[in-house]
């Protein structure tokens, strides 16, 4: 729907004349069901409103006017919201010009915020002419838990899912890059500049390709002067340096780089390679994670804490948890404070600031500078004889009841499963 | 504890650890580089090891200064390959490693001063043919011409990783804390020079070397179409909360629940 304003001078005069047969008619018709507009277009061209029309009712039967522009009088309403709701604009594009090669690191399955200001930036490059666009083709490694691939901005998905892709195989996904590379020369590769992700593969692949890529790149401009017709601005020397370029065909952006997608919906179609991959050689084997002591793990980067408060009645059953859990331990300030656990497992404020993605406080009461810690924390459990404490409201998952007794069955469910497993080694 | 590179371990492993100028954060100083020295530090803990420091760039005094800080973590000399600034080092190096022939060769990750790419590594493993292995924290042992590894990864775990010699191993932060230098075999130790021919890095010359700007801060957009939503935005985090609460359970349902959550998250390990 267009937002020009179609006048038909006939129907606004039937429309002010109410003695016209047609008059409730063409009020319908031009102001929706309401049949009073609040708003109409006079003789002379000028606005005229009607107070006592403007506004609608809520759900609770109370008259809202809401004079954010969303929503006009009881009219107009349902044209419009349609259009300006948080839908997004379909595109899809059926015959790319070139193509923009995003390998995201997938960190934890899903597509990261990095990956996502990544997508942002190969839609910058595979749009700047509408004439002919781009098409963003994203190469997922190994299995992942991402649904929505299309609101990023990615029009084609090619999935690496075999198992030689699982864990560390740089060799198997640099196979698969060039493979790619070789059928479909994409016209930029981008990766995200992570460490152990897109930097380290990102490199290689530069490497294998005879590219001198970009690294921690952090803005790209437009240039004519740039063969690519791209200018990047990226950091160097250890962060101390910019260095700025023309945008080489391998670029390992930073987190920022661009905004991520936000107002179209791609259509991520699957994609594959018409010939099977070539048997990699490998000569870098992945023995698999190694059991790390979680006691041992700074507290600022441990994955998954069970932090112990004031609530805490038997230590040596918190301390029994936490190993059984395999979890790393934290505390409050009055849990240090009162000689139950060393200073350096203090969370919060004055203690140190946690970045776990699972975080269970046990008898904590959550005051705010407790809450300031665990602010990173991705899901919250919280474990509290007081449902109305500040711990439940930031929680997750909350469970009422005592510490203790909670502790002791969770420590005998987890031995359960263990036992369970390994029954079922045996019998294999 | 003196790691010669005159003498020889019965069947021992030939090392190099590629050392380079690092540069204080804050005072800009010529020092070690930290990647570098933890590098070393990592090279200095294999047993039977013989390891050699090896440098190539310019000759001046700062650097020098800076080198010397490698020699007193226990060093006699150091192989520095004189190039003349603004020179890709690349050829240089491959050519002194072939003559070298080390079975395992160390790097950090990236430099601390000019391009700091962090290609070196990768571009010296295409060229010589060797597996490229990094971030690593630890060689647990290296026999029968394969090396087991532990690679760091994020949150403090480890991955265990085989990979075949010769091959190339570089060091990030997560390498062990390199030893303070000592003054006195700092001072004593030598800097045996080699020239070998020097190509100039064009490349670089034509871009663009500043000191860094700051980064622009993201705004945060708020895309919302009625009062409602913008309200909503303006006040998201004093909301929270929409976590689910259990009260009046038994603490055995309580225990299924949070398990439960712990297995989704999958931070219970077997
Ligand atoms: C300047 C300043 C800095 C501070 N910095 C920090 C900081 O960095 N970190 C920090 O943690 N604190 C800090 N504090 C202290 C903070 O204000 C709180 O006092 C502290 O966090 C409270 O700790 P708590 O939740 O363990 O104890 P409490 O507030 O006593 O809470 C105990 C909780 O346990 C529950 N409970 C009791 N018995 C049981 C049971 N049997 N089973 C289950 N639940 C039970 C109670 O319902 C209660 O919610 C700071 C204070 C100040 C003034």
């Amino acid at each position: 729907m267009s937002d020009i304003v179609r006048r038909d001078p006939r129907k606004e005069w039937i429309a002010r004349n109410r003695l016209h047969p047609e008059h409730f008619a063409v009020l319908a018709e031009l102001g929706g069901e309401g049949a009073s507009p609040s708003e109409w277009i006079g003789p002379s061209g000028l606005i005229r409103r009607n107070p006592r029309a403007v506004g609608f009712i809520g759900p609770n039967g109370i008259k809202r006017i809401d004079r954010s522009g969303g929503q006009r009088g009881a009219q107009a309403a349902q044209g419009r919201r349609s259009q300006a709701g948080p839908t997004r604009r379909s595109v899809a594009i059926e015959e790319p010009a070139f193509l923009i090669a995003v390998v995201p690191d997938l960190a934890g399955g899903r597509l990261s915020s990095h990956d996502r200001d990544l997508l942002g930036l190969a839609r910058q490059l595979a749009d700047a002419d509408p004439e002919r666009p781009g098409a963003v083709l994203a190469l997922t490694f190994g299995s992942h838990k991402e649904t929505a691939f299309g609101d990023a901005g990615i029009d084609r998905l090619m999935a690496f899912d075999e198992a030689i892709f699982d864990g560390y195989a740089p060799e198997a996904r640099l196979a698969a890059l060039q493979a790619v590379e070789r059928e479909l020369a994409p016209r930029h590769w981008l990766l995200p500049d992570s460490s152990l992700g897109g930097g380290e593969l990102g490199r290689r692949l530069a490497v294998r390709l005879g590219e001198r890529a970009a690294t921690q790149v952090w803005q790209v401009e437009a240039d004519a002067e740039a063969p690519s017709g791209w200018r990047c601005t990226a950091r160097a020397s250890a962060g101390a340096n910019d260095l700025r370029r023309p945008l080489p065909r391998v670029a390992l952006a930073l987190a920022e780089c661009a905004e991520p997608v936000s107002e179209t919906h791609h259509a991520a179609r699957p994609l594959t390679l018409s010939q099977p991959l070539p048997e990699a050689f490998t000569r870098i084997e992945d023995g698999g994670a190694v059991a790390v002591d979680p006691a041992g793990v700074a507290l600022a980067e441990a994955e998954f804490i069970l932090s112990a408060g004031n609530g805490v009645r038997d230590w040596d059953a918190y301390h029994h948890a936490a190993r059984t859990l395999g979890a790393t331990e934290g505390a409050s300030r009055v849990a240090v404070d009162d000689g139950f656990m060393p200073r350096d497992r203090q969370v919060g404020a004055t203690g140190t600031w946690v970045t776990a993605r699972v975080y269970v406080a046990v008898g904590i009461s959550g005051a705010i500078q407790h809450l300031q810690g665990i602010q990173r924390c991705d899901k919250v459990v919280a474990i509290n004889l007081d449902p109305g404490c500040d711990m439940i409201k930031r929680a997750d998952l909350a469970v009422i009841g005592d510490a203790g007794a909670i502790l002791e069955a969770l420590v005998a469910r987890v031995e359960r499963e263990r036992q369970g497993a390994e029954e079922q080694r045996d019998v294999a | 504890m003196s790691h010669d590179t005159t003498k020889q371990a019965s069947g021992g492993l030939d090392v190099a650890v590629l050392v380079s100028v690092g540069r204080h954060p804050l005072t800009a100083r010529a020092r070690r580089a930290d990647h570098d020295a933890r590098a070393v530090e990592l090279a200095l803990g294999l047993e039977a090891a013989r390891v050699r420091l090896i440098h190539a760039g310019r000759n001046d005094p700062d650097s020098e200064a800076a080198l010397r800080d490698y020699l007193g973590m226990g060093f006699a000399s150091l192989t520095r390959i004189d190039q003349p600034a603004g020179a890709d080092v690349l050829p240089a190096l491959l050519e002194a490693l072939r003559e070298a022939a080390p079975q395992l060769l160390f790097t950090g990750s990236r430099a601390e001063t000019g391009e700091g790419s962090g290609l070196l590594p990768y571009l010296l493993g295409e060229a010589l043919g060797w597996p490229v292995v990094t971030g690593i924290a630890a060689v647990e042992s290296v026999e029968g011409g394969t090396a087991t590894l532990l690679q760091a990864l994020p949150r403090g775990q480890r991955r265990r990783l085989r990979v075949r010699l010769p091959a190339l191993i570089s060091v990030d932060e997560a390498g062990p804390a390199p030893r303070q230098s000592a003054y006195g075999p700092a001072r004593r130790g030598t800097l045996s020079a080699e020239t070998r021919p020097a190509e100039t890095d064009d490349a670089l010359a034509g871009w663009t070397l500043e000191p860094a700007r700051a980064r622009p801060k993201r705004l945060k957009i708020v895309k919302a179409s009625s009062a409602r939503e913008r309200f909503k935005a303006a006040a998201a985090k004093a909301e929270g909360g929409g976590g689910q609460v259990l009260t009046d359970v038994t603490p055995e349902q309580g225990a299924e629940a949070i398990f439960t959550l712990l297995k989704e998250e999958g931070v219970l390990r077997h």
